[in-house]
Formats: structure tokens, C-alpha cells, sequence
């Protein structure tokens, strides 16, 4: 039951905080191109956008508050692992907070009293300080199945070494796989909007012409990172025949340890049979994913107790994320051909409606991703150090604790997509606005 | 100094900041809410305009505390954890709910007054239920269930001494945010809307007095061995009540004149502020070493010194990078005549 509240409050954490970090870069980048074209549609996306972003900060800040506490709250015994060994990272993240509120704020309410470089510098702080907090908390995260910096000996922490921990071997990798897939992320999403727009909107009109910039600054950034997102993605299956074997053996549904082994891509995993059903196999390629060769041999399940793997779902899991991202590297790579390479002026409309969904892929190749990095650990909370069950409070009422958590974040789900509805439904676009800059009060 | 009392000593900064600064901002909250539909005298606005930048940067306070607290002392977090879950599930959600509508309330007109109202209301408990980990963590209010602590409940909700410190932090609330807006409506030259926040600070005063001692009483009943400690540190309850009667002396004069170059309402403000400083820390000394009274100290839920060194290292690093962020800000929305005033 902890695990069931602290699950959802993470997958819905994670939502808003993923298009956090996603989305400054967009606005960075839209008033660079502002700054460079002078192509006022760009001011007035980044105008938008922030205005966006301030409703998604205000639903990402206070679920990431809870996050934090329960995290302490359900999960004591993690805690004080982590704050004996691992404490660096949650520390320095609260300044990438700091850093990130203040510029934000900023940003927001002072924008017209700022000049062009302070406006852009508090941008980039915001930029800034969401990737260190998204970079930081992953550390943990990459701690919790790498741990390193300190022993156990009869249940006690010894030999501490926190810069050790700090720098445990999947630091980097991990850290980088989530900055650059909440980047495509935001991208997508971004792009996704667009799209929806500029199939409601008359073709060739203005707003239709501004949307389609919008479109192809989304596509464009998103098919980049997407790509950087799946040789990085390669990087952490390495990790994990590396550092977590069982994890991936679970992820591709292997049971018998095997050089050449072949990677099965969608089906179910079945535990009695030991195969993956209804699964198309490529052989060699696991070997091939693990070690960059196909004679690699890849560890299986069967050379692990039973009760020690992770569950057999996360097949599934892994498999969503890596079709997600590689269906999303071609979406990106069509939007560009498309415009630059055949010239054409504009989308059909079932090439919109493929964009359209790009964004919401994006957020499910992350929910995947993560459900299937945290499931994937299990039973482990530490890897090999510590189990989950032990890391939980033993408090009692657990349950209707989940209750009322799930249905608050219901609520504010449909809430806050209410609200951008509303919002912007009472703000349309408004393409050559006057020139004097609206004084954006408190109250804006 | 012991690298125990250094960690504690810092949290208790960190504590101390939070609940001024959380005063304020909740407070203006509540105001923002209560002068809704008296337009004429922009006491709403006023709040709003404090308010609006500067939630989010209060909010991280509040995260800074909690993870200071479980690195510092992580060998507290499985009877913190335990005691407090339930309030503290509570407040988070109540927190959740108030910045969300009040981000909300900003944007969409239609509902504004009915977001701003639950927003209020929500933000004038979320003080009210934080400082009943003080109560909770003195102990008495707990049950032993096979070895793990929980909270009685029963024990909870009829104890007089978590009612005080409940009236006490609502009534302090409100006092301070009422003082702050006052200085802030001042200086914005909004003459109506200040006299609104004097009137309301006067009023509020005497009740906030009251509840302090109500507090301190209650306290000898209920947690004597906390009470006999507090005891020790009269001389600085002594000078916090002296420093409550100078602020609110202040309140009384004609507010035109200024005393060393500045204006009354704001000296107000700052010797208010230090009567809280005193205050809390007479609470903070006579409660050490106990963190749950009476099994948690600070010695034996204290972090690997190791961890300890390099985590005190990132503080003192990361604030010499955030002061100038920080006095920037404060620039850009406290000192700025033109964001004060704005015509
Ligand atoms: C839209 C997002 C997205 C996309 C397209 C991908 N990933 Fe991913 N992946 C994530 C979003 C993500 C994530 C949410 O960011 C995770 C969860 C935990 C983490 O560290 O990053 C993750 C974790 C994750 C892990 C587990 C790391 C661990 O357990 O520590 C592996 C092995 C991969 N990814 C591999 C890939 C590969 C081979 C991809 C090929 C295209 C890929 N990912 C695309
Ligand atoms: C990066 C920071 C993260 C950290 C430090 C972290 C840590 C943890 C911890 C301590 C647990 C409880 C023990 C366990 O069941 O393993 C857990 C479980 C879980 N987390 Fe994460 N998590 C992180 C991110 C996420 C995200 C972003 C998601 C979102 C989708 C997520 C989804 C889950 C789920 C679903 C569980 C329950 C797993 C189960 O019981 O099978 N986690 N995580
Ligand atoms: C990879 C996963 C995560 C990403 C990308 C992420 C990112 C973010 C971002 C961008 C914010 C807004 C920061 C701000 O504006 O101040 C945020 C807030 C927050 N997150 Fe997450 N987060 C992740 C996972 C977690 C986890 C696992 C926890 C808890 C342990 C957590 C705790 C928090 C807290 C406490 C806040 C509120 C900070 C504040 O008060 O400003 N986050 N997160």
C-alpha cells in the first residue's frame, strides 16, 4: 500500500515536473529566435508558453513538495539510508529550487522591466534550475540501483563516502536519459498543441502560419533529442547488463543465460513456460544491445532465485518506452523532410494527427520509463542492500491515505486541464498585438 | 560547537525563516481572501501583490526544512515518520490545494472569488496543523503498538495545549501578514488599504499575546519537564514580550514620522519579527536535546559525520551563490517603487 501512494504521487509528480524542465528550453529557444528574427510570433509564443508554464509550476511544486515528504514519511527506512549516504544530491537540489523559483518569478512578473540580456539570463536560470533538480533527484534514483559509497555490516552504515555515492556508476547515464527525454518531451508536447491547432484552423491563414512555426520548432527540437534519448537509452540497457542483469533480463524476458541471445520485442512473458508469448524475436540483437557484440553472454533469470526477480510486466514496460522513442525519432525526422527537404508548404491532416499524438507518447514513453526503472528494481529499494518492505513505515491507515490522495490528484488532473481550457480559451491568440506591452500586475 | 549543535542550529534557522516567511504568505492569503469584495480599498490587491512572486520561493522553504531534517537526523525519520503521517499527509495536500488555487485564481475570472476563497481557507490550516509537530514531538501524546509509536488520536484532539499552540499560531499569522501588508500598503501610498491592515494588526495584537500565554500554561500541565527548561530563558521571553509592546506602541503613534530614516509601519515590522526570533528561540534552547521527547536526540539520530562535513560544505557554498539571487528579488518586488505602486 505505500508503494501504491507513493507510485501515484510520483506518476503524477512526474507529469508536471517532465514538462518543467521541457518546456523552458522551448521558451528559451523561442525568444532567442525572437531576439534573432524579430519575427514578433516568436515573442508571443514565449509569451504563452510562460503562461503555461506558470499553471504547470503551480501544480509541480506542490505535488513535488508532497513527493518529497512522503518520501520521508512512507519510506523511513530508505531515508535513512539516504540521509547517512546520499544526502548530497536531495541538498543541492533544493538550490536548483531556489534558483528556479526565484528566476521564474522573475521572469513572470518583472519581463517588461527587464532588459533583453537579464531577460534571457533569468530564462536560462529557470532552464537551469529545473535540469539540475530533474538531474539531481535522478542521482538518487541512479544511487538506488547502483549503490556505492558506503558498506553494511551487521545492519550499520560504514565507511561513508558521500562523494562516492554521489558519483555511483550510473550517475551519468541515468542523469542524462532523463534530461534529454523530458527536453523531447516538452518538445512534443509543444509541437502536439500546434498541430491540434493548425488543424482547426483555416490553412494558410496567420494563425495557421504561426502555429506551423510553432510545429516545426517543437518537431525539430523533439526529433534531436529523441534521437540523443535512444543512443543514451542504449547506454542504460549497458548499464543494466552491466551493474542490474536480472532487471534486464526480466526487461527482455530472458530465463537462460545465452551468448547470441535474441531480443523479443511485444508479447507477454510467461513464467511457467519460460518464454515470451507472441513476441517477434531479433536474434542477436540483445547481445548486441548489452555489449555492442553478438557473442556477449547475457545473464537469464534462471540464474536467480526466484523471489529475487522483478516482476515480469516490466517486459512490457521497456517495450512501450522503446517503441515509443523510436516511433518518435521518425515523427520528428517527417516534419523536417517534409518542410525542408520536399518543400512542400503544408501537412496533410493525417500527418497532423500523427503529430498531435506525439506529445501524449512522449508522456507515456516517460511513465513507462520510469514505472519500469522503479518496478524493475523490485524487491530491491537499494539494489542488494536493502528491500523494499523494509524501507517502509510500519504507521497503520495506509489505505485510506491512498484513497484520498488518488482522488485529489484526480481532481486536480481534470482541474488543471479545466483552467488551460479556460485560460486560453479567454485569451485567443492575438497575432500583431498592440505595441504597448501590457503592465502584467499581481493579479495578471 | 559540536557538529550536532551546528546541524541543529541550522535547521533551527531554517525553521525560523519558514515560519516568518510562511506567515506572511499565508497571512496575505487570507487577506487577499477576506477584502475580496471591498474593491475600493485595493487591501486585496495589495496582497496579491506580495503574494504573487513570492509563494514558490516560500514553498521551497518548507521542502529545505524537511530534507535538512532527514539528513541532518536521519535516525529520527522512522518515529517522525510514524507520529507524524497522518499530519503530514494533511498538510501536504493542504498545501497542494492552496498554491494550485491560488495560481488559478489568478487566471481564470469566472471562479476567481469562489479559488481565492479555498485558497484562503486552506492556507489560514496549513499553519494550524504544521505547528502540531511541536506539541506531538514534546511528547505525551503518543502509543507503543508492538514497538512502533503512533499518535493517539484520542489524546490529540482533547489536549488543550495543541489547541493553544493552534490559536497561537493562527492569531501570529495573521498579526505579522497584517503588520507586513500594512508596511507594504504604505509604501505603495494606498491610504485606505493601510489603515485596514493597522486597524486589523491593532486587533490582532492582544489576541496573539493572549494566546502565548494561554500556550506557556497549557504547557506546565502538559509538558512540565519542556515547561520547568522554558524556564530557564525568562530573560528572553521577557525582552520578546518587550520587543511586542515597542512594535505595537508603534502601531499607535502618527505613522507619518520616521525614526532613524525609517518609517514607522516597517519598524513595526522588523521588532515584531525579532520578538518572534526571541521567542522561538527560548523554544528551540529548552527543548534540546530532544528531537522526539523523550527517546530521539540529537546525538543519537545524527548523520555519518562524513556526510555531515560535506553536506555543511554545499550549505555554505550554495547560499554564498543564492544571496545576491536572493537580494535581487527582493529588489525587483519589495524595494521597487514602480512593482509596489504600480499605477
Ligand atoms: C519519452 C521518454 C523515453 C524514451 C523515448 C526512452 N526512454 Fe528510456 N527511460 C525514460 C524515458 C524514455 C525515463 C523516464 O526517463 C527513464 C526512467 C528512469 C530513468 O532513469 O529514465 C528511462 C529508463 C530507461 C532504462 C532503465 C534505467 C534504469 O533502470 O536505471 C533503460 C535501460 C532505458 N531507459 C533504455 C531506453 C532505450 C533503449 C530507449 C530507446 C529508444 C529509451 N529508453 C527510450
Ligand atoms: C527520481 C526519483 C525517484 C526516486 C528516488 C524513486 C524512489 C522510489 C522508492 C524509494 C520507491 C519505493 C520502494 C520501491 O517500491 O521501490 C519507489 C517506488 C515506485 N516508484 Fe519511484 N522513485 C523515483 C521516481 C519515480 C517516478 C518518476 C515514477 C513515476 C512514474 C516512479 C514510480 C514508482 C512506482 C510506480 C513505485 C512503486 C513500485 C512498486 O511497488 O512496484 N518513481 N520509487
Ligand atoms: C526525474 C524525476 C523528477 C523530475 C524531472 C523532477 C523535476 C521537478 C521540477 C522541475 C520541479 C519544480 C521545481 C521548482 O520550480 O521549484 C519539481 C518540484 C519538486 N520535486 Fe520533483 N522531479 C522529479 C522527481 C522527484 C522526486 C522523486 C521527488 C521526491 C523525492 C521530487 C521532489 C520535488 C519537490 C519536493 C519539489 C518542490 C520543490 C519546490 O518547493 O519548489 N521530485 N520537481
Amino acid at each position: 500500500m505505500t508503494r501504491a501512494i507513493f507510485g501515484t504521487t510520483m506518476a503524477f509528480h512526474i507529469i508536471f515536473a517532465t514538462m518543467g524542465v521541457g518546456l523552458p528550453l522551448m521558451i528559451l529557444l523561442v525568444e532567442l529566435l525572437f531576439w534573432r528574427t524579430r519575427d514578433r510570433d516568436y515573442e508571443i509564443m514565449a509569451k504563452r508558453w510562460t503562461k503555461a508554464q506558470a499553471i504547470l509550476l503551480g501544480v509541480a511544486i506542490p505535488s513535488g513538495t508532497i513527493a518529497g515528504v512522503q518520501l520521508s514519511l512512507l519510506w523511513p527506512g530508505f531515508m535513512e539510508i539516504v540521509g547517512k549516504v546520499i544526502s548530497l544530491p536531495f541538498q543541492i537540489e533544493i538550490f536548483a529550487f531556489f534558483v528556479e523559483a526565484l528566476f521564474m518569478s522573475i521572469y513572470v512578473y518583472a519581463a517588461h522591466r527587464l532588459s533583453r540580456n537579464m531577460r534571457l539570463l533569468s530564462l536560462f536560470m529557470v532552464l537551469l534550475g529545473a535540469t539540475a533538480s530533474a538531474i539531481l533527484i535522478t542521482n538518487v534514483h541512479a544511487f538506488e540501483g547502483t549503490p556505492t559509497g558506503f558498506r553494511m555490516v551487521d545492519g550499520q552504515i560504514v565507511d561513508v563516502d558521500p562523494w562516492k555515492a554521489f558519483f555511483n556508476p550510473s550517475f551519468f547515464v541515468t542523469a542524462g536519459h532523463v534530461t534529454v527525454s523530458a527536453y523531447m518531451t516538452g518538445a512534443f508536447i509543444v509541437a502536439g498543441v500546434a498541430a491540434w491547432k493548425m488543424l482547426r484552423a483555416e490553412k494558410g491563414s496567420r494563425v495557421y502560419l504561426y502555429h506551423q512555426k510553432a510545429l516545426l520548432t517543437g518537431l525539430i527540437v523533439g526529433g534531436t533529442f529523441s534521437l540523443l534519448t535512444a543512443l543514451n537509452g542504449h547506454e542504460s540497457a549497458q548499464l543494466l547488463h552491466k551493474y542490474q542483469p536480472e532487471k534486464l533480463a526480466a526487461a527482455e524476458g530472458l530465463f537462460e543465460t545465452q551468448a547470441y541471445a535474441p531480443l523479443a520485442i511485444g508479447g507477454f512473458t510467461d513464467p511457467e513456460t519460460k518464454e515470451v508469448k507472441y513476441a517477434i524475436e531479433i536474434p542477436w540483437a540483445l547481445s548486441f544491445l548489452a555489449a555492442n557484440r553478438f557473442d556477449e553472454v547475457v545473464v537469464g533469470l534462471d540464474d536467480f532465485p526466484k523471489e529475487l526477480w522483478p516482476p515480469l510486466y516490466v517486459h512490457t514496460l521497456f517495450n512501450g518506452m522503446v517503441i515509443i522513442g523510436s516511433l518518435l525519432i521518425f515523427v520528428g525526422f517527417i516534419g523536417f523532410a517534409w518542410k525542408k527537404l520536399l518543400k512542400r508548404s503544408q501537412f496533410p491532416r493525417w500527418v497532423l494527427w500523427v503529430f498531435v499524438a506525439s506529445g501524449p507518447l512522449a508522456l507515456l514513453g516517460i511513465e513507462f520509463g520510469w514505472i519500469f526503472a522503479c518496478t524493475g528494481r523490485q524487491p530491491w529499494v537499494v539494489y542488494r542492500v536493502m528491500k523494499t518492505v523494509d524501507a517502509a513505515t510500519q504507521a497503520a491507515g495506509i489505505s485510506t491515505l491512498f484513497w484520498i490522495f488518488l482522488s485529489v490528484y484526480v481532481f486536480f488532473a481534470i482541474v488543471t486541464l479545466l483552467v488551460f481550457r479556460s485560460y486560453f480559451g479567454r485569451h485567443p491568440l492575438e497575432l500583431d498585438p498592440p505595441e504597448q506591452p501590457k503592465v502584467d500586475g499581481g493579479t495578471a | 560547537m559540536t557538529d550536532t549543535i551546528i546541524a541543529i542550529t541550522l535547521l533551527w534557522i531554517f525553521v525560523v525563516i519558514y515560519s516568518v516567511a510562511a506567515s506572511f504568505d499565508f497571512g496575505a492569503g487570507f487577506w487577499s481572501m477576506i477584502y475580496l469584495n471591498r474593491e475600493k480599498t485595493k487591501a486585496t490587491q495589495i496582497a496579491n501583490r506580495y503574494l504573487s512572486p513570492s509563494w514558490e520561493v516560500v514553498n521551497v522553504f518548507i521542502v529545505l526544512i524537511v530534507v535538512a531534517l532527514v539528513t541532518f537526523f536521519p535516525g529520527a525519520t522512522y518515529t517522525l515518520a510514524s507520529l507524524l503521517l497522518v499530519p503530514g499527509c494533511l498538510v501536504v495536500l493542504l498545501i497542494l490545494i492552496r498554491s494550485t488555487f491560488m495560481v488559478f485564481s489568478h487566471l481564470i475570472y469566472k471562479y476567481d472569488k469562489m479559488l481565492s476563497i479555498v485558497s484562503g481557507v486552506t492556507g489560514i490550516l496549513v499553519p494550524a496543523l504544521l505547528i502540531s509537530v511541536l506539541p506531538v514531538t514534546q511528547g505525551g501524546l503518543s502509543r507503543t503498538i508492538n514497538g512502533v509509536e503512533y499518535l493517539d488520536w484520542g489524546l490529540f484532539l482533547t489536549s488543550p495545549h495543541v489547541y493553544s499552540f493552534i490559536g497561537l499560531a493562527i492569531s501570529s499569522t495573521l498579526y505579522l501578514s497584517s503588520l507586513l501588508l500594512a508596511d507594504y500598503s504604505f509604501v505603495a501610498g494606498e491610504k485606505q488599504a493601510f489603515a485596514v491592515y493597522r486597524r486589523d494588526a491593532v486587533l490582532l495584537g492582544p489576541i496573539t499575546l493572549l494566546a502565548a500565554l494561554v500556550t506557556v500554561l497549557t504547557m506546565q500541565i502538559e509538558a512540565k519537564w519542556l515547561y520547568d527548561r522554558i524556564l530557564d530563558y525568562l530573560p528572553w521571553l521577557i525582552a520578546s514580550a518587550v520587543c511586542f509592546f515597542i512594535s505595537y506602541i508603534s502601531l499607535m503613534l502618527p505613522q507619518d514620522r520616521r525614526y532613524f530614516g525609517i518609517h514607522l509601519p516597517r519598524i513595526a515590522v522588523i521588532v515584531a519579527t525579532t520578538q518572534y526570533l526571541l521567542a522561538s528561540y527560548a523554544y528551540g534552547a529548552a527543548r534540546l536535546p530532544y528531537i522526539v521527547y523523550p527517546q530521539v536526540t540529537i546525538e543519537s539520530s545524527f548523520t555519518h559525520p562524513d556526510t555531515f562535513h560535506a553536506l555543511f560544505i554545499c550549505y555554505m557554498v550554495g547560499f554564498a551563490i543564492l544571496v545576491p539571487g536572493f537580494i535581487y528579488f527582493w529588489r525587483l518586488f519589495m524595494r521597487d517603487e514602480q512593482y509596489v505602486r504600480q499605477k
